[in-house]
């Protein structure tokens, strides 16, 4: 009525109270735009500070690199005309002994120590202890009397690794991570091979990944199509089966298959009773009652277990959705039953099985503990290399350039994922 | 820029710490810091009840070892712990580092000589030691000569042998084994010839080595008839053989003893009570009762003489178990740990 009454008078529409209508539907969509912020600020912070602001800081950290520039400023000053070729001249050491005699009273030097022995192994004692000498030099010529304190400082290489270490941001730690170092005239080359680590131990833990993932949907696949076809009775005992080991603590379930697979646990028993190992040792595979308990074999076994139901809950979710309507479409057109599934069910399900499987090989290249009590040596995945490189090593440099390797990892694949499935097209459920 | 990073990053670990220590700075307690567990218990015994029933007030916290937590207090000039139980690594890391106050013997009243393993460092007092030792079990493993006939003569003890994944030890207990003279371990491992010997003699045993990274797998794989000869710290195995009552035998031969430490944090406001606390915890008498509680040798050798005699036996620090001792140089290991636990983990790759 009002409505009508304010179209009459100057062909405004009004609302009741007599404002535009225009006016009146802006403010309530800015009150409804505030109260939807409000609602979704908390969230949003709480990720702000605990997701993003932690990222930021460790991709900064993987190429921030302040000891030497901080610790030894009149040093790399000096050095910036050194050509590199011989040993520096006089002035560099003259800047250095100045540069030491401050970093030993404000006990920096072990750090600068600890900084260049990541390149030079075995300089931290003697930075620290050309430190406490250099307070004795009293006047020059230094350059002699520093090289009498360590030899080590009459070498190029030494200055050259200075020199490099100069600037606040390096690129050496994300390097190092992928095998690779700056040489002594600047160009990347890969590190001796007997130190080559980091690039095996990124493969390995995609393998694992990839391999986990695809035991969990093939095995994960067929029960989810029951739980989804079962009569609701029946599948809701079923479901208790899938869900009760995922309530269960992943530390409870590793530690489960410590027992489990241990030499004369139960299944290397089973193996013995079952013919099983007689079997292998026929067929010359093993040697001996075959090892399970710290090999690759039990790491993939104990992470398809828990990864099993991320897997397969998302495609049951997706399995429940699909009408039962297609396939007998399908069928009633004349298609064969295994026909009908390949091209009609299995289509519709691509939503659940990616989502799945993305699930699962992301959470499988974060896994830490499971690989370190169940698996051997050589099946210890990037987390566990993160892990000490901040409790024993206590360098974070190295921590974050590990994690910045495995977050640019699950990125790619992401990408390759969106490219190939398509992420609107996932489906969690 | 640089001290703000410090501090961002240091908060994350350091946070807890601060809140739960932030009420001892209430009246005139004050905080130690160790390690929990076992450990911990044996020094409330020993120490920390006999110091509060002597008028003083304690506050205990735990740590495992983070030595970002000192840090992130000295730097930020809120020292709430005042006396840290540490181990070698962080006291040599930290005391360079300016971390931990210099200790003044003469202030604690005590003889600097008497201590083992006190010219270390400068910034702390040896409370115990413990040793990394191999161990097997006496119902199914004949004695063996010494340790180099348990962990490499496959001949004699065939089976599996479970070690520490770490370089440090391993890498001696190879060079020693394949006649290298014990005082010349680190000039030969300082050199790159030196580290492939180390590692061609491990080649030897890899295939029978199941390696273990937590205290406790050793005892266990060893219990669990897996091994035949294991490592770890002789106070786990201690633990197994008088609370399980496992039929083990520690092998002493070539032990390789690591210290704990008492140091100070810097600037801390309570110096002269830690003072007085570090002085009543290095009394003989009562390092020796610690004994009683863990299997772990006093550094003073003052207490050698006042450890029960039953238990002796048991410790590093006994006259029998020190005869082929090995010290692993800490220093050694604060340069070189980086590198050569890069080439132990290649090598155990390949």
């Amino acid at each position: 009525m009002a409505m009508a009454q304010a179209v009459a008078i100057d062909g405004v529409m009004r609302a009741a109270d007599g404002t535009p209508l225009k006016i009146a539907l802006a403010r309530a969509q800015r009150r409804e735009k505030i109260k939807a912020i409000g609602l979704v600020a908390p969230l949003f912070g709480f990720i702000l500070l605990s997701f993003v602001f932690p990222i930021l800081l460790m991709l900064y950290n993987a190429v921030y690199d302040p000891d030497v520039a901080e610790n030894l400023p009149a040093t790399v000053t000096a050095l910036r005309d050194w050509d590199g070729m011989d040993l520096p001249a006089e002035e560099v050491y003259a800047a250095f002994v100045g540069d030491m005699k401050e970093a030993q009273k404000s006990r920096q030097a072990a750090l600068v120590g600890k900084r260049l022995n990541y390149e030079l192994s075995g300089i931290r004692s003697k930075v620290i202890a050309t430190a406490r000498k250099a307070a004795t030099l009293d006047s020059g010529p230094y350059k002699d009397a520093v090289i009498a304190i360590d030899k080590v400082w009459g070498e190029p290489e030494t200055w050259a690794t200075i020199k490099r270490s100069s600037s606040v941001y390096t690129p050496f730690y994300m390097l190092a991570m992928l095998d690779m170092r700056q040489g002594a005239n600047g160009d990347i080359e890969q590190v001796p091979e007997e130190r080559r680590v980091y690039v095996d131990i990124l493969k390995r833990t995609l393998g694992i990944s990839l391999l986990v993932t695809l035991m969990t949907l093939v095995l994960g696949y067929p029960v989810a199509y029951l739980l989804a076809t079962t009569p609701q009775r029946f599948a809701s005992i079923l479901m208790i089966f899938v869900l009760l080991p995922f309530w269960t603590s992943l530390l409870v379930r590793t530690s489960a298959w410590m027992i489990l697979m241990q030499d004369g646990g139960v299944f290397s028993q089973f193996l013995g009773i079952t013919g099983i190992t007689w079997l292998l040792n026929m067929l010359a595979l093993t040697d001996g009652v075959p090892q399970l308990f710290k090999t690759r074999f039990s790491t993939i076994i104990a992470m398809t277990h828990i990864q099993l139901p991320f897997t397969l809950l998302p495609i049951y979710s997706v399995m429940k959705t699909i009408s039962p309507n297609y396939m007998r479409a399908a069928k009633s057109l004349g298609g064969k039953p295994f026909y009908c599934f390949v091209r009609v069910y299995m289509p519709q399900t691509m939503p659940g099985v990616a989502a799945g499987c993305l699930l699962t090989f992301i959470l499988s290249l974060g896994y830490y503990i499971t690989p370190a009590l169940v698996g051997g040596p050589t099946d210890q995945m990037i987390s566990g290399f993160i892990a000490s490189a901040i409790n024993t090593e206590n360098n974070w440099g190295k921590a974050s350039a590990l994690g910045v390797i495995l977050l640019v990892a699950t990125l790619i694949l992401y990408y390759v994922y969106n490219r190939l499935i398509g992420i609107d097209r996932m489906k969690l459920g | 820029m640089k001290k703000l990073t410090v501090l961002l990053g240091a908060a994350l670990l350091a946070g807890t710490a601060m809140i739960a220590a932030a009420p001892a700075q209430a009246g005139d307690e004050i905080t130690i810091t160790s390690w929990g567990g076992a450990y911990s218990e044996s020094q409330r015994k020993a120490f920390y009840e006999p110091f509060i029933a002597a008028g003083n007030k304690v506050t205990e916290a735990e740590y495992s070892g983070e030595i970002a937590k000192v840090r992130a207090m000295v730097e930020a000039k809120s020292v709430t712990w005042d006396v840290v139980d540490v181990d070698t690594k962080t006291i040599l890391a930290g005391c360079a580092e300016g971390s931990f106050e210099t200790i003044d013997w003469a202030k604690l009243g005590l003889d600097r000589a008497k201590f083992i393993g006190s010219d270390v460092t400068d910034c702390a007092v040896p409370n115990i030691l413990y040793s990394t030792v191999a161990a097997y079990d006496t119902t199914k493993t004949a004695e063996p000569a010494n340790l180099f006939e348990a962990l490499f003569d496959q001949v004699k003890y065939p089976g599996k042998r479970a070690l520490q994944k770490n370089p440090f030890v391993n890498l001696e207990w190879a060079l020693m084994a394949d006649g290298v003279a014990p005082e010349e371990v680190y000039k030969v491992l300082g050199t790159n010839e030196g580290v492939e010997r180390a590692f061609k003699k491990l080649d030897t045993i890899k295939k029978d080595v199941v390696w273990w990274t937590a205290g406790a797998e050793g005892p266990q794989l060893l219990a669990d008839g897996q091994v035949v000869f294991a490592t770890s710290w002789n106070g786990r195995f201690y633990g197994a053989i008088k609370t399980d009552k496992k039929p083990f035998k520690i092998i002493w031969d070539r032990q390789a003893p690591d210290w704990d430490w008492w140091a100070i944090p810097k600037g801390t406001p309570k110096l002269e009570e830690a003072y007085r606390f570090i002085a009543f915890a290095s009394d003989p008498q009562r390092m020796a009762d610690q004994t009683k509680w863990i299997s772990y040798g006093p550094a003073n050798t003052d207490s050698a003489s006042k450890v029960d005699p039953a238990l002796l036996p048991d410790l590093p620090t006994a006259p029998d178990n020190l005869k082929t001792v090995f010290y692993p140089d800490p220093v050694f290991w604060g340069d070189k740990f980086d590198e050569l636990n890069e080439r132990f983990n290649a090598w155990l790759a390949q």
